[in-house]
């Protein structure tokens, strides 16, 4: 019997959601960038593997701020490059 | 300027015989420099074609003069291969993965696949020493093969075992490249080897680039005897070395002698390219100093890399030692005259201040007073030629100037230059200050703003830099005057403002309520920018008074209302405010100081909560002008009241002592009877806790309280009348805990946060019994500073004192490189105008700068807004 551990559950993980197309886009337009130039995450982080995202795909990530309160942020998913 | 543009790769490769003799205009056969008339030898090392360094001579190869010359390479033919010292690495790794026979890599095509990976599938990958098993057959030819030894610092040879007995076959370099010749480009590139680019056998030298001279000048000597440059000597060796083996090859020397100047050329070679090489002699100048060869060029601080392209030396820049001046402002520098009169401001000349710049150039570069106006030390004719004034042609060059001239004139009061000092760690070790030309030899700045450039006076240098252009001078104004440089960015609070004197002047001033006479008030304020002194307090007798919050409240904005408490507050459980006895309740009405005294909480560098409230409400520029009349009020203050310091204020009387004496007697006692439990078994431990760690906590716990006991007894008998208590108690230097060692105990010495314990078995020291747990024998102090540490004392305060040097020059190393690393890795990032942190590539560090997108130099403490200080100044009471 395996018990998986759901890594979102954990309190020190922030929240991970699939951004939609386009959310992707208006996130694009907003600071005129390209996926390119956004942060990155790799396709086999623990959390990226529980929500499912796929890589090219972008990732809203919020987490409660020591500043600000509630800091959005995003990240690419790319494949984890060989060694 | 050209516009910057992206590097798309870098290619790192070895130079081939081919190219080396492709980029040589000349092949050098003579080791001679000079003639007997001072004329380079054709083909000798300082051959006219490889460029020139004599002014007057033509470069034989591009025809131009020896300041438009770039220099051209030559070639030496060496009679024999010789290895390169900086590859032995690599020829020892290739020598190993490959056979000896056939060259391929040791490793069938399936054993190269499971570590690259397949032509479609690359692992990224490349094959090491590592997988290669020692001493196999080759899978291609089938041979066996041997051990490669290598001894540094380039000799290689084989070991194979011949009836039981090791033979060691030598390796000449002729061997090494021949093998390495065979090598298949394919295995090459499974070893992470270009072979377009870097084929191995290029490691091993059969042709030497001769540098042109211009990287190795000759330098002539007060007596006319030229002198050459460490590279030109080794090469002259080379040379010598390699002709000898050419005649002696040619002449059919035997083996031996071939193979000992085949050694010779190798070690001439080797220290031609590094002379530090590890078991190798360094080669040495006739005077016994080691030469400086081309490694030694690159290589440590001094080096090209960290001493000629990343470390920097600029002009229009002065250095000397600082001085305190409390009667400068915090945005003025003093400067020495001397200095003042070498460093220059570049003025264009146009029609309306001609007749100035004219003045100026007639006064010359003499400016023997402080009073004098500044003169000029050089004029720019349009045409960028300069001309330098002198006594004798003042005149005359005033006649030529005219508008588009440019004229270099001295530094002047109120001119603004950058002033630093090192390291510079922050943004505030650089800031604009506004200058001041000075006597004396020194450069002199206001105590208060010490704090920023971290700077002491105990002999500190500090770094002046003037800017050149209006652009520059109009940033240095702006971003970074002193007056934008108040508040740090670090915590949003002010880091310059009062020290030392500052504090404990103004905190003897305003404490409890005192009256002053006219005079003495008028002598207070002497330095500050009053029109008229306010209504007097109060009246005797005929005689006007007016009190010392009075005379604070004149530096004071008018419309100020705060509330805090001071340093000296001791944080009562019930606050009594006004009828505070230490009077540390400080409440500020309309600008008028109603109670409370003036310390470090207020005006300090760091705490400084008026200074703070005044940026907030009055700018910056309030801010630095109240500074300054903090310092002139606070210097006037200690000045009237005197403030010293010596031995006999650290006595005590007889009953103090007695009660010193008492406490510290029991305490004794006390650990001794917690021994007895202990021994007897009888002690309790505490939990997650041995009875022994029990005990050693009662104990630093039971003489930590007889310590602090004797610092209350010590504190009841030196009052505010003492100095030391004045600076502790205003937050001025030093504590009570400081004060406590001085006139009461010193108390417990410790290493790690425990009683001493190292020494001799069971003992810190031979004169205690083994086994001895008593205070004494672990580093217990019962005396004073005052009184005197006995021998044993003294030794444990050594040993406590050790510690805290090791750990602050541990501590500095380590936090420097640390902040290093993290500076190199942040320099480059920038908040751009939509709030992002970007890198250089316009890429995403974080998507709000610090999450909030707050600047911290503007925060509160941290905080965006500060509430409680906006509230406060309109309710003008405490929230």
């Amino acid at each position: 019997m395996s018990i998986k551990l759901n890594v979102l559950d954990h309190v020190m993980v922030p929240d991970h959601q699939i951004m939609s197309e386009d959310e992707v886009q208006q996130l694009f337009s907003l600071y005129s960038i390209s996926s390119e130039q956004l942060p990155k995450i790799y396709h086999d982080d623990p959390a990226v593997k529980v929500i499912g995202a796929k890589v090219g795909e972008v990732i809203r990530i919020v987490r409660m701020s020591h500043t600000a309160g509630r800091a959005e942020s995003y990240r690419l998913v790319i494949k984890r490059p060989k060694k | 300027m050209p516009s910057p543009k992206r590097i798309g790769k870098i290619e790192f490769g070895l130079l081939s015989p081919k190219e080396i003799r492709t980029m040589s205009v000349r092949k050098i056969i003579w080791a001679d420099t000079y003639d007997d008339d001072g004329f380079p030898y054709p083909q000798g090392l300082m051959d006219l074609n490889l460029g020139v360094i004599d002014p007057g001579l033509r470069c034989k190869t591009c025809d131009q003069k020896a300041s438009e010359c770039p220099g051209h390479f030559g070639h030496i033919e060496l009679a024999k291969p010789v290895i390169h010292v900086g590859y032995t690495r690599l020829i020892r790794k290739l020598l190993r993965v490959t056979c000896r026979s056939c060259s391929r890599l040791l490793l069938s095509p399936e054993e190269i696949e499971k570590v690259v990976g397949t032509e479609d599938d690359l692992t990224g990958d490349v094959l090491s020493e590592k997988d290669i098993k020692k001493e196999r057959l080759c899978p291609h030819c089938g041979e066996q093969q041997l051990k490669i030894n290598f001894e540094k610092p380039t000799t290689f040879s084989e070991i194979f075992v011949d009836d039981g007995k090791k033979i060691e076959h030598k390796l000449t370099p002729a061997d090494i490249r021949a093998r390495l010749e065979k090598i298949p480009d394919e295995d090459l590139r499974h070893l992470g080897i270009n072979p377009d680019v870097a084929r191995p056998e290029w490691t091993v030298l059969t042709v030497l680039p001769v540098p042109p001279v211009t990287m190795r000048p000759s330098i002539i000597l007060e007596n006319g005897q030229r002198s050459e440059d460490d590279l030109t000597h080794k090469l002259v060796d080379i040379i010598r070395i390699n002709q000898r083996f050419k005649e002696n090859q040619d002449a059919g020397a035997p083996q031996l002698i071939i193979e000992d100047l085949w050694e010779l050329l190798q070690y001439h070679v080797t220290t031609y390219l590094d002379n530090e090489v590890a078991g190798c002699p360094p080669a040495r100048h006739r005077s016994g100093r080691p030469l400086k060869t081309l490694s030694q060029r690159l290589k440590g601080k001094d080096g090209r890399f960290r001493g000629s392209l990343s470390g920097k030396r600029v002009n229009f820049s002065a250095r000397t030692v600082i001085s305190p001046d409390p009667n400068l402002s915090v945005i003025e520098v003093g400067i020495p005259l001397a200095v003042a009169n070498e460093m220059t401001i570049p003025v264009q000349a146009n029609p309306f201040n001609i007749e100035e710049l004219k003045q100026m150039v007639r006064y010359g570069p003499f400016r023997s007073s402080l009073t004098q106006p500044c003169g000029a030390n050089y004029v720019i004719r349009p045409d960028k030629r300069r001309i330098r004034l002198a006594e004798g042609n003042l005149e005359t060059v005033v006649e030529m100037i005219e508008p588009g001239w440019t004229v270099e004139r001295q530094i002047r009061d109120g001119d603004i230059v950058l002033f630093n000092r090192q390291p510079s760690l922050h943004r505030m070790s650089i800031m604009a200050h506004r200058v001041k030309v000075m006597d004396g030899r020194t450069f002199r700045l206001n105590p208060a703003v010490c704090p920023p450039y971290n700077a002491d006076f105990d002999g500190d240098e500090m770094n002046l830099h003037i800017p050149q252009t209006e652009e520059a001078r109009a940033e240095a104004a702006i971003l970074v005057a002193v007056e934008e440089n108040i508040l740090s960015p670090r915590f949003g609070g002010p880091i310059i403002g009062g020290i030392h004197d500052h504090v404990s002047g103004i905190f003897m001033l305003t404490n409890q309520l005192q009256w002053h006479t006219k005079e003495e008030t008028l002598y207070l304020l002497k330095h500050i920018d009053i029109q008229h002194l306010p209504e007097p307090g109060k009246e005797e007798n005929g005689v006007k008074y007016w009190s010392n919050k009075q005379v604070f409240s004149e530096i004071l904005p008018k419309e100020m209302n705060m509330v805090f408490r001071a340093s000296s507050c001791q944080n009562c459980e019930t606050c009594k405010r006004e009828t505070c006895e230490r009077d540390a309740y400080v409440r500020i009405i309309d600008g008028r100081l109603e109670s409370g005294t003036i310390d470090k909480k207020a005006i300090g560098a760091f705490d400084g909560q008026i200074v703070n409230r005044i940026i907030r409400q009055y700018g910056m520029k309030r801010a630095a002008e109240f500074i300054d009349d903090i310092t002139h009020l606070s210097i006037r203050a200690i000045m009237m009241y005197g403030f010293s310091f010596g031995i006999d204020d650290e006595d005590l009387s007889k009953t103090e002592y007695g009660q010193i004496d008492e406490v510290l007697t029991s305490a004794v006692n006390d650990v001794q009877r917690r021994i007895k439990i202990y021994e007897d078994g009888q002690l309790e431990a505490m939990p997650g806790r041995t009875p022994e760690e029990t005990l050693e906590m009662q104990i630093m716990q039971v003489l930590g309280k007889a310590r602090d006991r004797t610092g209350e007894i010590a504190g009841r008998h030196l009052g505010l009348g003492n100095s030391a208590v004045v600076m502790a108690v205003s937050g001025a230097r030093g504590s009570m805990l400081n004060l406590t060692q001085m006139a009461g105990c010193v108390g417990q010495q410790s290493v790690r946060g425990e009683r001493i314990m190292r020494g001799y078995d069971d003992r810190t020291l031979p004169h205690y019994k083994k086994g001895d747990r008593g205070s004494d024998a672990h580093g217990f102090i019962t005396h004073s500073y005052k009184s005197g540490l006995n021998p044993t004392e003294f030794f444990f305060h050594a040993i406590g004192g050790r510690e805290g040097l090791v750990d602050t020059a541990v501590r500095t190393s380590q936090s420097g490189y640390l902040q290093r690393r993290m500076i190199n890795a942040l320099q480059d990032l920038k908040v751009g105008y939509d709030g992002t942190v970007r890198s250089t590539g316009g890429r995403i560090i974080q998507f709000r700068y610090g999450e909030d997108g707050t600047d911290p130099m503007k925060s509160s403490f941290g905080d965006p807004v500060d509430v409680k200080g906006i509230v406060e100044s309109i309710l003008k009471e405490e929230v």
